[in-house]
């Protein structure tokens, strides 16, 4: 083990993965501070570029850059109350009246510690949690991934903001493209038009590229958004009062460490569903619970619900790692980024690929870790960050998406796929219907198919086995819980709001 | 709309690459300042027509067409980056980009069970400038009705790699060689499970040829088809399966941790970077011979100096040191076979899978 931890160090502390992480840490401050981009496209963005890298600086850039965003989302949010990613919406309120009050400076540092201390928790739950889930993993046949995916799949409609039929209508969207290509389990083309080149079917990566930039680009040359005159932000002595603030919540900042922690690990649960959890949980056990969300606005939610997103972040690769099965839309990517590096993730990868698997562990440490400095920086340069001519951002976001579809598979297929996702993203988000499961059905329809038919093909269609095995059942047990989580969320929210 | 653009992509993809390269590697440079500047330079200096300096750099002893190369050379990978082909493609690359004094660029063109890849290289122009790394399943994906592309498409150059199939089992399987496992297959056929690849697959092929040479039906073990070996090696853990036909290379790790144990390599001589595990024949004496090859290839109509030269360059580079070390490392088979004998091995090799395939109903 010590010598794992020392060949991933060295992995990691190699110069040009240190410049990758620090510049790729930028690009998700900047990308996440920017109303309206997500960290699914800035994730999304950064593809095309870690073709070029290898495996561990291009997993680095992905984990360093989702981490950033997630706090950058907070920026907006208190400038100028409008959330920069959905993670930061659920204290979104509380900032924007602080920085009103002439506060902002210490919402936002709050926010930054609180977001610091709360993914190293997330990094600690990962590095104890996924080793022990890797190996019950390896007792997995066809039966429990079928039943992971389904519970997957659930989770993606259950979870997906707003109606759950439009979360549904997404996901057989996503389940539908991709049947396209040759099956996976016989190879039978479907879908191709007797077309070789539709073979190799919808590929998720442009297909989320097109989904989340492409639209992204449509809907700001449809209706631009205006920001509004961005304040200054003065931080002196800032840093020591948002230290102490900090201090004063600090049980918050545990409590939402403890919630990200847990939430995040939820398939399909990710950083935004943990920060409302937390701003819930601290809504109904704090004293000062009349003063949130209204008036001067408090830091007390802020560091709960702050810490909480963060963790989250790490939390989410548990099921990633241990069953290669994604959490969210960026450890989608990240297993799609995984898999072009030839690192495939699943149990194998406690056993084969050690090394990589501890330099993803220190990469979360240290992504962390730098995130204190780099957002000190971004909150000093937030107003010059928010007047970035939007014309030209669009331009460079559909010249990467387009070089990027290309650079997947040297193919002018992923082109037209990414081009024409973008256009169905562009309508879907108009329908408000929810981009995040149609990513999901497309990424985790090949998973329940291929096994699914392998099941059926070793027991020669008994069915009894999908239902008879405990692990199995368990994981039955799981999904029906899932079921009944929407109404214990929408309580919470209802709660949070009175 | 898709249908068009996917046509254009055969046609005109190897012009265009080189520049849209170079778009990819100013967009690098301008993200990653790290030593790009450099490189991209190069790649648009070279993008177009620099073919006077040509040749003549090129080794001594093997520059044997005259104007080759004229310009950087592509090389199209049908899988996918960072697995087995990728790795030997990428190393042949920079070896043959030394000895030809050019830039060797690898594309991969993954998808369809390898047919757009293949496909790629077989619609390239035979001028010597698109080469591609081709693997076994040019001599089986015809068979299965997937494409009409065979190997007479192809211009064979040389062969680099072979890895036998192999017999593996869990730890705790109750067989602990061959013939036991091939006996207790008799007595039951039909109840164990195999896996390592898709359907029609390289090593469900070979596991049908085995059983087939045993005397036994080609259905006495139920294949199940996964995506690759590493998945169906998990199932074998878990106990979802009893077998995998796949190469002992691709399940080195799990050998090593002891998890599961090897039985068998189909070949006469075993697999070499296996010493302790004995060939098919010694404890069964079934002389069957299958496995996963790669190797070079251009279009077909490839000029005879060309495929000379770029032959003679491969040559070394087999026989070289770095290549064996790197074959041994990650449990490859090192296997030559010049232009002339790779063409014959291609041919019976496509044979011999059609029968097994036609007596296997895999053939369409």
């Amino acid at each position: 083990m010590a010598a794992d931890i020392q060949a991933g160090l060295e992995l990691v502390l190699d110069p040009t993965t240190l410049l990758v992480v620090v510049l790729a840490g930028i690009f998700g401050l900047f990308i996440g501070a920017l109303p309206g981009m997500t960290a699914t496209l800035a994730a999304a963005l950064l593809i095309p570029f870690t073709f070029f890298l290898d495996p561990v600086p291009a997993i680095a850039s992905i984990i360093t850059m989702s981490a950033m965003a997630i706090f950058a989302g907070d920026v907006p949010g208190a400038l100028l109350r409008i959330p920069g990613t959905p993670s930061s919406a659920a204290y979104t309120e509380d900032a924007f009246r602080m920085t009103q009050d002439g506060k902002g400076p210490v919402a936002l540092g709050v926010s930054l510690v609180a977001s610091v201390l709360g993914g190293l928790f997330g990094s600690v739950v990962l590095i104890f949690v996924a080793p022990v889930l890797g190996e019950f993993a390896l007792r997995f046949t066809s039966y429990e991934y079928f039943w992971v995916a389904v519970l997957g799949l659930t989770a993606a409609v259950i979870i997906s903001r707003g109606s759950q039929i439009k979360g549904g209508i997404a996901l057989m969207l996503g389940l539908l493209i991709s049947t396209i290509g040759l099956d996976v389990s016989i190879g039978y083309p479907r879908f191709t038009f007797g077309e070789s080149e539709l073979y190799r079917g919808v590929d998720f990566i442009p297909a989320m590229i097109g989904l989340f930039g492409v639209s992204e680009v449509l809907r700001n040359a449809t209706s631009p958004i205006h920001l509004g005159p961005v304040p200054k932000v003065s931080s002196r002595g800032s840093i020591r009062e948002s230290l102490r603030t900090v201090w004063r919540y600090k049980h918050r900042v545990g409590s939402g460490s403890v919630i990200g922690g847990a939430v995040g690990s939820l398939p399909g649960a990710g950083a935004d569903i943990a920060a409302w959890v937390s701003y819930a949980v601290t809504k109904n056990t704090s004293r000062n619970a009349h003063l949130f969300g209204r008036g001067k606005g408090h830091p007390e939610p802020i560091a709960g619900a702050a810490a909480a997103n963060n963790a989250g972040l790490g939390s989410a690769f548990i099921p990633t790692l241990a069953f290669g099965i994604p959490g969210d839309t960026i450890t989608a990517i990240l297993i799609g980024v995984l898999l072009v590096k030839g690192v495939t993730p699943g149990p194998q990868l406690f056993t084969m690929n050690t090394d990589m698997l501890y330099a993803i562990y220190i990469v979360f440490i240290v992504a962390n870790l730098l995130l204190l400095p780099l957002g000190f920086l971004l909150i000093r340069a937030s107003s010059l960050v928010l007047q970035v001519p939007r014309a030209t951002l669009l331009a460079i976001i559909v010249a990467i998406s387009i070089v990027g579809s290309f650079a997947i598979n040297n193919g002018y297929l992923e082109i037209t796929i990414m081009l024409l996702m973008g256009v169905l993203g562009f309508l879907l988000e108009r329908a408000k219907i929810p981009l995040a499961p149609v990513v999901l059905g497309i990424v985790l329809g090949p998973i329940v198919e291929r096994n699914f038919i392998q099941s059926v093909i070793k027991t020669n269609w008994d069915l009894g086995q999908f239902f008879t095995r405990p692990i199995s059942a368990g994981l039955i047990v799981l999904t029906a819980i899932l079921l009944f989580a929407p109404p214990v969320i929408a309580t919470l929210k209802r709660r949070m709001r009175d | 709309m898709a249908r068009s653009t996917a046509l254009a992509g055969n046609g005109s993809g190897t012009r265009s690459r080189p520049w849209a390269r170079t778009v990819a590697a100013v967009g690098v440079a301008g993200l990653v300042l790290a030593a790009c500047g450099g490189e991209d330079g190069d790649g648009e200096g070279s993008s177009d027509g620099d073919g006077g300096t040509a040749g003549a750099g090129s080794g001594g002893d093997c520059d044997l067409a005259a104007d080759y190369p004229s310009g950087p050379i592509e090389m199209i990978v049908p899988w996918a980056a960072g697995g087995g082909t990728d790795s030997v493609a990428r190393l042949v690359g920079e070896q043959l980009s030394t000895a030809l004094d050019t830039q060797v660029n690898v594309v991969n063109r993954t998808g369809g069970s390898g047919v757009v890849g293949h496909q790629a290289i077989a619609d390239a122009e035979p001028d010597g400038q698109t080469l591609g790394l081709i693997t076994v399943e040019i001599g089986m994906m015809h068979h299965q009705g997937l494409t009409d592309l065979t190997h007479e498409d192809l211009s064979p150059i040389a062969q680099v790699n072979f890895d036998p199939a192999g017999l593996t089992v869990a730890a705790d399987a109750p067989w602990d060689d061959a013939q036991a496992l091939l006996d207790h297959i008799e007595a039951n056929p039909g109840t164990l499970t195999a896996s390592g690849t898709g359907q029609g697959g390289i090593w469900h092929v070979a596991l049908i040829g085995m059983l087939l040479e045993a005397g036994l039906e080609p259905d006495a073990v139920t294949f199940v088809p996964s995506d690759g070996a590493a998945p169906a090696l998990q199932e074998l853990v878990a106990g979802g399966i009893d077998l995998s036909p796949s190469s002992l290379g691709e399940n080195y790790t799990m050998l090593e941790a002891g998890r599961v144990k090897a039985l068998a390599a189909m070949a006469a001589e075993g697999d070499p970077n296996f010493p302790d595990v004995p060939p098919l024949a010694e404890e069964t004496g079934i002389e069957f011979e299958m496995g996963a090859w790669r190797g070079v290839a251009g279009p077909a109509g490839l000029d005879e100096n060309i495929v000379a030269e770029v032959e003679c360059h491969l040559e070394g580079i087999v026989q070289g040191e770095e290549y064996a070390s790197f074959m041994a490392d990650s449990r490859l088979g090192v296997q030559w076979r010049n232009a002339e004998e790779f063409a014959q091995f291609m041919a019976e090799d496509d044979a011999a899978k059609g029968e097994i395939m036609e007596r296997a109903g895999l053939a369409q």
